[in-house]
């Protein structure tokens, strides 16, 4: 039976502290921690097996090549893909829709939309503005009513009068919370001919992802929020998709061929994947996955949504603070304002009693606007969280509104 | 140097050191920057316009600067309490000096105060800004003053 306390020790970043106060670390929907496997895996990589992949026919880098490698086949059972052809990786969830944006985007044409909804991050808003201003196709949002819920019914408007291209959402917003209920909207796209990408960013670490059961044609996320490093993330495709798309960087390893005056390609992922990529960052990630495997799903979340629940009914108990939206189903991250207090320096001062939070606009400006707020506080919460933490933060809560009172 | 030969901008960075001495914890030091941002006059709502926003701050930070004889004179505001502690203090401490001085100066007094942790460049509360768009008008009014002469 797995505890929290043990699990604590695994993540040497939790015993610091910030200003003399134990760290509180709420902010890892931003970016998680990471458990002292992956941090010794990476320096076993430096100290003994470092080299280039993909090169060399030395032992080392051989072995280096293999161990990168596998990460893909674990990538590829963490997220049930059908082959490892269909795990492509990047450098995160930004890289992969910048990547996916460019290549899809070359397909698209003047009179096509492209459709997102009002909820995205802005990393999965600014690469498709770029691909409408090039190619004249339109951006089309999916709205979000005053809850934080996608409008379901607009959606069924845009697919069915426009013709839509690609629908690019997010699962889990990492601003408000929301679990948008992706398999129904796949469902939807794919009656009326549209390809979907989901943002997995806040979705991969709290719950088990099937890319075949929701039948989604591109996700994408990041090792960072997935208790791995930072510098890699993950492009699932369909495999047969991925090698209709051209490549995205040019350079060695994706070629098969080249000719001074011409290159034929790899396929998939190869063709995607050139210079020398973050080595350690990728092979330390199959710790991160083992690790995930080690706690197993079912543990992971029921400890999750306890630890959730019990998070969500303390705020709402507190006076003054209103949590922002009330989306049917919501997870990992909790949002909300307080009254009389400016996001910003409620953040200020919870930062010197140790919490770890974000304030602001958490990169979904639009998001705010649609609430009328200029600056939230959020709170994202991960397995290895404890309810005393979250007692705590109540307090932090009430000293904080008293300070500015 | 002794205190005759200081330049005022010197001075003022003497003084503003001193206040903050009286303060060494960081409860203190926020609860008077909160209060010199209460005692510093606001801007009214038609002056909080989308040109004098200033970017890059987490919060919603306002600046207008004018030229009184050779000195300028900067007024700020913004949404969140500390944030406006911090604009008060920069306004304060740059009104009434000479444009030349203003873009020589090096505001190093934000480390002896124990402010330079909000000096990071992206995503703070955007300090770092505020003192760029304190040059900026500096700048301007330099140019100003300069094709006068």
């Amino acid at each position: 039976m797995t505890t929290q306390f043990q699990i604590r020790n695994d993540f040497p970043l939790l015993s610091q502290e910030v200003n003399g106060n134990p760290l509180v670390y709420l902010d890892s929907a931003a970016s998680s921690l990471t458990p002292q496997t992956v941090i010794d895996r990476i320096t076993r990589y430096y100290s003994q097996e470092h080299s280039n992949v993909h090169r060399g026919i030395h032992r080392l880098s051989q072995n280096a090549t293999d161990a990168y490698e596998s990460t893909r086949d674990e990538v590829q059972r963490f997220i049930n893909a059908k082959s490892r052809n269909e795990i492509v990786f990047t450098y995160g969830t930004t890289d992969s829709i910048n990547l996916l944006a460019a290549t899809l985007g070359s397909q698209v044409q003047s009179g096509d939309t492209i459709l997102i909804t009002e909820m995205e991050h802005h990393a999965n808003i600014v690469p498709w503005q770029e691909i409408t201003w090039k190619t004249g196709a339109e951006l089309a949002f999916i709205p979000m009513d005053s809850n934080g819920d996608l409008d379901l019914d607009v959606m069924k408007d845009l697919l069915r009068n426009r013709r839509v291209k690609i629908l690019a959402l997010v699962h889990i917003s990492n601003s408000l919370g929301t679990v948008n209920p992706v398999e129904e909207i796949i469902q939807i796209a794919h009656e009326n001919g549209t390809l979907v990408m989901i943002d997995a960013a806040q979705s991969a670490p709290h719950m088990p992802l099937d890319v075949q059961k929701i039948d989604c044609d591109f996700l994408v996320f990041s090792a960072h929020k997935v208790c791995g490093p930072t510098g890699f993330g993950i492009l699932y495709g369909k495999e047969e998709l991925l090698n209709s798309l051209p490549p995205y960087r040019s350079g060695g390893s994706m070629i098969e061929k080249v000719e001074l005056t011409e290159s034929t390609y790899q396929s998939s992922p190869f063709r995607f994947e050139t210079g020398t990529p973050p080595i350690a960052s990728g092979i330390a990630f199959s710790e991160s996955i083992a690790y995930y495997k080690t706690l197993g799903w079912e543990w992971i979340t029921r400890t999750e949504h306890e630890l959730f629940a019990y998070a969500e009914n303390r705020l709402k108990s507190i006076s003054g603070l209103k949590l922002i939206g009330s989306p049917q189903k919501r997870a990992a991250v909790l949002p909300f304002v307080l009254e009389g207090i400016h996001g910003m320096d409620a953040g200020m001062v919870l930062d010197k009693k140790g919490f770890a939070l974000r304030t602001g606009h958490h990169c979904t400006q639009p998001v705010l606007r649609h609430f009328s707020i200029a600056s939230s506080i959020r709170a994202s919460f991960m397995f290895y969280n404890t309810k005393e933490e979250i007692d705590r933060f109540i307090v932090a809560i009430e000293e904080t509104k008293a300070f500015f009172t | 140097m002794s205190a005759i030969e200081m330049s005022a901008i010197e001075q003022k960075e003497k003084e503003l050191i001193q206040e903050f001495a009286r303060y060494p914890d960081w409860e203190s030091k926020y609860k008077h920057l909160i209060q010199i941002g209460e005692k510093t006059s606001h801007l009214s709502e038609d002056q909080k316009t989308e040109s004098n926003l200033v970017r890059g701050c987490q919060s919603q930070v306002w600046l207008i600067a004018d030229l009184d004889g050779d000195m300028v004179q900067y007024q700020a505001d913004s949404d969140a309490a500390i944030t406006r502690g911090l604009v008060a203090l920069l306004t304060r401490f740059y009104s009434g000096v000479k444009p030349a001085e203003i873009l020589q100066h090096q505001p190093n007094f934000l480390n002896d105060i124990g402010l330079s942790q909000h000096l990071s460049p992206t995503r703070s509360n955007g300090l770092l800004a505020m003192i760029r768009q304190i040059k900026i008008y500096a700048l301007a009014f330099q140019s100003k003053l300069s094709a006068r002469n």
